[in-house]
């Protein structure tokens, strides 16, 4: 899957390990995982209820006083019946050196960039890997070289991105997907480097006071994919994803007052193709506020609210569903021993009756063990083939994952 | 020799006035404020400092839960000190890192760093009562104590498990504290607490802190190796382990930065 550009970029992070490399140190999870779903199947192929396995151990060296480490942190996951769904993945493999005023990272690394909890419109660098979960929150890891210049004024991230990942999608034995399936074979680009094409990036970050802000630039291969009809080899319809090159501005700002967190993200990009075929610069913003109760009623726990409007000026041509939305949320967070935590939210869609319900909790056992139950219910998704829920409009699910860390 | 005259004179008013009145305008007020300034100065200019640290939860049935925390602290001069924790255990919050810049009467800077989500979140830090990591110690409680975080009051001084003690009640100057008075025993040769008591905003004791096992470092700065806190309400209760401290290691602003929570290890 790795493109050679993108080798080149992972050598260069191995030729950087020192032969007399110290002991590393050894890290990780294991886990188990069940998928209740609450319907069945649109298409007779996909699966009712799922089991899936999933491991990520890592490794972590470090030498010349801590100032330069390596760190390797590959993936792989198991799925009773989607082929898609099983796959493999170098999460990260990447050498740092740090110095006073600069820090240089090469290989393959995760990035983030944000602060809005419902979509992460300013987070580009890496792709999402959505076979791992419907939110979007999985990335896959990128090939980079990045140089981090750091002064009183802030920090300056400079990114080269070499080798691009086509985003994951189940396959066609899988839920929670597109109807028609994706085929990503069939992948299309519009540069004629295609995944080859070198993208760059930078990120401006800095904090002042109470407020915390970040100024980004991308201008490569946009990791949102648009679709075509098409056929697969047997002569099935489906969706072929098209990759445009695209240039975005980001901005991420967070006020810190008291018990509010107020956060605001938003986007302007160009070159990507909308719904309707058009290529116009458009912007997108997610802004919204937490705020928290703390030590309710008498006891440790803390009882976020959560809410934040989710805008696209596309309105029904934009890729995503949520174009004018609204999210509630609440977060309770028991403070105990076992860091049990639960997250319950709603999208409301403002067009029409339609909802996404999203549950995460979780909760440890001993010192090694940690119990994940997540769900999200589709409401009221509207039965026409044009909406972008459609494929998965019968997929409401609930997640019971088992991970042992070690 | 007019300057020496002077001098002279204002010595003999001190004598005549100045004395008689100190002693009996040091008030019990006064009196603890100057313990706390000179237990402050005694504990300056350590620069920075690492330790490693296990803390051990345990709940009313005795059963045990572990943490391995290790620390970096950069001391601050005027001001609280800049703090670095990074997670070891439990195993799945691995590589959380959470850096906060300390102030006496305003809220700190806090921020974290998820390592799943390579997420830096800067969180609120009104709340500086909640429990840390699941555990009876508070994030007050683990802060740097500076001088004007406090009104203090001398009550008395007595003996407490073989050692000579000032008893000083302290009341938080921070509105969002979560205790409205402390009763400290503090070591009056080491000027280090040796026992707290934390009474919450009902004013009933909560919880008592002990501290135990003190060495000096450097020739000047105590710490103990063992801290243990029982919550009275609950019946659970949480120790810590010290070990590892090292002191003027060279660390910089640089090594509390957001950048470097990425990178704690």
């Amino acid at each position: 899957m790795l493109t050679r550009t993108s080798l080149s970029a992972v050598s260069a992070a191995l030729l950087c390990i020192p032969a007399f490399s110290y002991a590393g140190e050894w890290s990780g999870y294991v886990s188990g995982e069940f998928r209740a779903f609450a319907n069945s199947p649109t298409d007779a192929r996909q699966h009712d209820n799922n089991f899936s396995f999933s491991a990520q151990p890592e490794y972590y060296t470090d030498w010349d006083n801590g100032q330069q480490s390596f760190t390797f942190v590959p993936f792989v996951r198991w799925d009773e019946n989607d082929d898609e769904r099983s796959h493999a993945d170098i999460r990260e493999l990447t050498w740092l050196k740090a110095a006073d005023s600069w820090e240089l990272r090469a290989g393959i690394r995760k990035v983030f960039w944000g602060v809005t909890e419902s979509q992460h419109l300013v987070d580009i660098i890496n792709q999402t890997d959505l076979v791992e979960a419907t939110d979007g929150e999985e990335k896959l890891g990128q090939p980079m070289v990045n140089l981090a210049l750091i002064h009183d004024w802030g920090t300056l991230d400079l990114f080269v991105l070499p080798g691009f990942r086509e985003r994951t999608f189940p396959g066609e034995k899988g839920r929670l997907r597109f109807s028609p399936r994706i085929d990503t074979d069939q992948a299309i680009y519009s540069s004629d480097d295609k995944e080859q094409h070198i993208d760059y990036a930078a990120r401006w970050a800095h904090y002042l006071g109470d407020w915390d802000i970040g100024l980004s630039y991308f201008n490569g291969t946009s990791r949102d994919p648009r679709f075509a009809f098409g056929q697969d080899n047997k002569g099935q319809p489906v969706l072929v994803p098209i990759y445009d090159l695209i240039k975005q501005w980001g901005l991420d700002l967070q006020a810190t007052l008291g018990d509010w967190l107020w956060k605001f993200e938003a986007i302007n990009r160009s070159g990507q193709v909308d719904r309707s075929g058009q290529s116009k610069s458009y912007t997108a913003l997610t802004a919204g506020f937490e705020y928290t109760f703390i030590g309710i009623a008498d006891s440790n726990a803390d009882l976020g609210v959560i809410s934040e409007v989710l805008y696209d000026e596309r309105g029904d041509d934009a890729l995503t569903p949520f174009a004018d939305d609204i999210l509630l949320a609440s977060r309770l967070t028991l403070n105990d021993e076992q860091s049990t935590e639960f997250l319950l939210g709603m999208i409301f869609d403002s067009d029409d009756a339609a909802r996404l319900l999203t549950l995460e909790s979780s909760r440890r056992f001993g010192d090694n063990w940690k119990i994940t139950l997540e769900g999200q219910a589709f409401i009221n998704i509207p039965n026409v083939s044009t909406e972008l829920l459609f494929g998965i409009r019968r997929d409401s699910y609930l997640q019971l994952e088992i991970a042992r860390y070690f | 020799m007019h300057n020496f005259s002077l001098k002279i004179k204002h010595i003999g008013l001190f004598v005549l006035f100045g004395l008689p009145l100190l002693a009996m305008a040091e008030t019990p007020e006064e009196k603890g404020l100057a313990i706390a300034i000179e237990a402050d100065k005694r504990d300056t200019g350590w620069q920075d400092q690492t330790a490693s640290l296990e803390m051990v939860l345990r709940n009313r049935h005795g059963q045990e839960s572990k943490r391995i925390i290790r620390t970096k602290t950069l001391e601050v001069d005027g001001d609280g000190d800049k703090a670095l924790s990074i997670f070891d255990s439990p195993r799945d919050i691995k590589g959380t890192a959470f850096l906060s810049y300390t102030h006496a009467l305003v809220p700190d800077e806090q921020w974290l760093y998820l390592p799943a989500l390579k997420r830096v979140k800067r969180i609120s830090s009104n709340n500086k009562s909640g429990p840390f990591m699941g555990s009876e110690f508070s994030y007050e409680d683990l802060s740097s104590q500076e001088v004007e975080k406090y009104s203090y009051k001398y009550l008395r001084t007595e003996e407490i498990d073989g050692r000579e003690a000032f008893v000083i009640e302290r009341k938080p100057a921070y509105k969002y504290s979560g205790y409205t008075r402390l009763i400290t025993w503090l070591d009056t040769e080491m000027y280090q607490p040796l026992k707290i008591e934390f009474y919450d905003r009902k004013k009933a004791l909560l919880k008592t802190l002990t501290y135990s096992g003190y060495q000096q470092y450097e020739g000047q700065f105590w710490r103990p190796t063992n801290m243990s806190v029982v919550n009275h309400l609950t019946k659970k209760s949480t120790d810590l382990h010290w070990k590892d401290y090292r002191f003027r290691t060279g660390l910089t602003d640089r090594d509390f930065d957001r950048n470097s929570l990425k990178r704690a290890r």
